[in-house]
Order: structure tokens, then sequence, then C-alpha cells
């Protein structure tokens, strides 16, 4: 049995627990509007990209010549998997979402007999992918000093992937992150980056293509990318903002809960006490 | 009053611009060209340079670095890769693009359009009159 001061004690550090948790679910709450201001902002160039880039894509075709980001170097042995997930902890399920999705992606592939490698962006996925697949690591990107994603951060990634896939390194290059739904939920995905992947759309309009369909694909392959890339970055700012704001929203909860179950047993036993206290008065009185 | 197009600019972090325009002078890879109403449907690819936009309260400039211009039916959309207002654009930012450009011209195996981009950026920097 705890005693008095004990409970009394434990009372104030759940308060100031409760008191953290409170505020960096506030922060939490305004950085996600300010991610998803930034998701959206960013989401007419990636669309008008992708529509272009379909329409180019159908009428170059994968055939002989076709840029090899498109058609692929006609292998699929080495697999690069981009890994994002986010700098910081306290974000309840939001990290290992992704890296279990990861993780059984590269059984599945080493089941295959495929080569599987790895690249983290985030400090905290690589620490849990440490143990298991610490051998297949090739890089890492830290995004911990940068305040606010910019494209030039995507582009930097995506200079490297595609160097690795042009050095011959890796043959498929997927990306893995949260995509944002709300709040309270994140939903992992898995992208294909490189061999780039299109949905077939039915009807392309006819343009006139300066300089060559050929050569504006080639130029723009490298850029769909790094555009590829950066909103899977953007998303997962807004997704890891979004998890820890409901973690946190809990955590705040349950620390309420707690404080008033330690409240009833702090009063309950501070009545005990005095009425053990009347006891031994009264039985002292009659003694006498 | 001349008929406008849709002009729309857009960087991959934000939209710069959105508003009708009577005519879009766009820096194309093969030169320069001008959109207006009823253009050819054409998309064309960037070369950095002074992308220049007539709309109904004047003339408005951007120095777009590169990335591509898509020109249809239902208006002219600029995706650029970096886009800044001519008049918000200091000399310092200049520099820093041309030094960009230097070092991706040193390592790119393809010499001609890497040298190309550095010149272009020059000539940039003579049109935007700094």
């Amino acid at each position: 049995m705890p005693s008095l001061k004990d409970l009394k004690n434990r009372i104030g550090s759940v308060k100031s627990t409760r008191k953290i948790t409170k505020a960096m679910q506030m922060v939490a709450a305004a950085k996600l509007r300010r991610a998803q201001e930034a998701a959206e902002a960013a989401r007419p160039f990636a669309e008008r990209m992708t529509a272009v880039m379909t329409a180019l894509a159908a009428g170059v075709g994968t055939g002989e010549g076709a840029p090899k980001l498109l058609a692929g170097n006609g292998r699929d042995q080495v697999h690069l998997l981009v890994v994002m997930t986010s700098e910081r902890g306290l974000c309840g399920g939001f990290n290992s979402s992704i890296v279990k999705l990861a993780r059984t992606r590269a059984n599945e592939l080493v089941a295959a007999g495929k080569t599987v490698k790895i690249l983290t962006v985030g400090k905290k996925g690589r620490e849990q992918l440490r143990r298991d697949w610490g051998h297949a690591f090739v890089g890492h990107v830290d995004l911990s000093e940068v305040k606010r994603i910019g494209y030039a951060n995507a582009q930097n990634i995506a200079r490297e992937v595609m160097a690795a896939f042009e050095a011959g390194e890796a043959d498929v290059v997927t990306i893995f992150y949260n995509r944002f739904q709300s709040v309270i939920s994140q939903i992992p995905t898995e992208q294909q980056v490189i061999p780039a992947r299109f949905e077939a759309t039915g009807a392309t309009a006819l343009y006139d293509y300066e300089p060559s369909e050929e050569a504006i694909l080639a130029d723009l392959l490298p850029r769909g990318v790094a555009t590829q890339i950066f909103t899977a970055l953007l998303e997962n700012g807004a997704s890891e903002q979004g998890a820890r704001m409901s973690a946190m929203d809990n955590a705040t909860r349950n620390a309420g809960e707690m404080i008033n179950k330690l409240t009833i047993q702090y009063n309950r036993s501070r009545q005990a006490a005095i009425t053990k206290e009347l006891i031994e008065i009264i039985s002292g009185a009659e003694a006498l | 009053m001349a008929s406008t197009v849709q002009f729309d600019l857009v960087s991959p972090e934000r939209r710069l611009a959105s508003f009708p325009a009577t005519e879009v002078q766009i820096p194309g890879a093969d030169g320069d060209l001008t959109a207006m109403e009823g253009h050819a449907p054409t998309i064309t690819s960037l070369r950095p340079g002074v992308l220049r936009v007539a709309a109904a309260d004047g003339m408005k400039a951007y120095v777009v670095t590169g990335g591509f211009a898509e020109i249809s039916a239902r208006g002219v959309s600029v995706l650029a890769e970096q886009a800044v207002p001519l008049t918000e654009l200091t000399p310092a930012q200049l520099d820093a693009l041309v030094a960009d450009a230097c070092e991706a011209a040193a390592v790119n195996p393809d010499k001609d359009s890497a040298d190309k981009a550095v010149a272009d950026l020059y000539a940039m920097r003579a049109a935007a009159g700094l």
C-alpha cells in the first residue's frame, strides 16, 4: 500500500506528463496544418506531371529504345527499397507500420531469390530495421536538420536513387511511405518509381511535342522520380504529424484517467487514515 | 480587348500564378515561343530563361530554370522546377543558380547539354538586367 505522500507525488508527476503530452498534441496539430497545406500546394504540379508523362509514355511505349527509367534495364534482380520514416518518435504506430510493410516486402523478395538493398530516409526506420536488415543498408538520408521539406531534398534522394539505377546497382526501386488519409488513419503505401509505372488512360490528347516526344520524356522522367519522392515526403510529413497528434491525444486522455484513479485512491487512503486515528482516540478514551 | 487563355504557373512546392493572360512567351528548349488563344496543343520542355506573360494589368515576368509547358485548349500551364518572379529575383539567387549549374556541368557526362544550361543562365542574367 503506497503511502499518502507517494500517491501525492505520483499524481503530481502524472499531471506534468499530461501537460507535456497536451502541449505536444497542440504542436502536432499546428504542424499538421502546415504539412497538409504543403502537400496540397504540391498537388497541382504532381498531377499535371503525371498526366503529361502518362500521355508521353503511352506514345513512346516500352519497346526497344525507350528510356531506361521507363522500360527498366531488363532485369529485376536487385531491388532497392527506399523506406521513408520520421526523424522523431512519439508518433504511435507511424514508423512501425511502414517498417512492417517494408519488412514483409523484403522477406518476399528474398524468398523469391532477389537481392534486397535498403535506403533509409529518417532515423527511426533505420533503427527498427537495423537488426534484421542492417546488412542490406546502402545508405541513409538524414532530414533531421530540415525544417521544411523542399523540392531540393527530394531531388537529392532522387539523384542518389537514379545514380544507383544507372550504375546497375539497382534494377527496381520502390518507395515506402505513409499516405495521409486523415488524422487517425494513415495508409502504409509502397510505390514503384523505377521503372516508372503509369496507369493507362484511354484517351490521350493530341499534342505537338517540342523537341521530340522521346527527348521530352527523357527530360521528364528524372523529374518525375523526384516529384514522386517529393509527394511521398510531404504525405509522410503530414501523416507523421497526424499520427503524433492522435497518439498524444490518447496519451493525454490516459493520463487524465490515471489522475482520476489515483485521486480516488488518495482520498480513500486519507479517509482510512483519519478513521484509524479516530478509532485509536476513541478506544484510548474508552480504556480509561 | 484580345481574347485570353488561362495561364497557370506551378512549381513543385506551390502554385505561383493563375490568371487569364492574352499571351505567354515561353523559353522553350528549341527556342522561344509565344502562346496565344487558339495555339495548337503543344508540350515543350523549358530552358532556363525568362517567362513573360501579358495579363490585363500589364506584363509579368518570371525566371524559370527548367521543366515543361503544356499548351492546350484549356490554357497554358507551365510546370517549372524553380520559378521566381523577376522583380523578386536577387543577384545572389541568380549566382546560386549559376553555381549549381556549373557544378552539375562539371559532373554531367553529357557535356553539351550541361554547358548549354550554363550558357542559358548567363543569357538569362543578361536578359534579367542584373
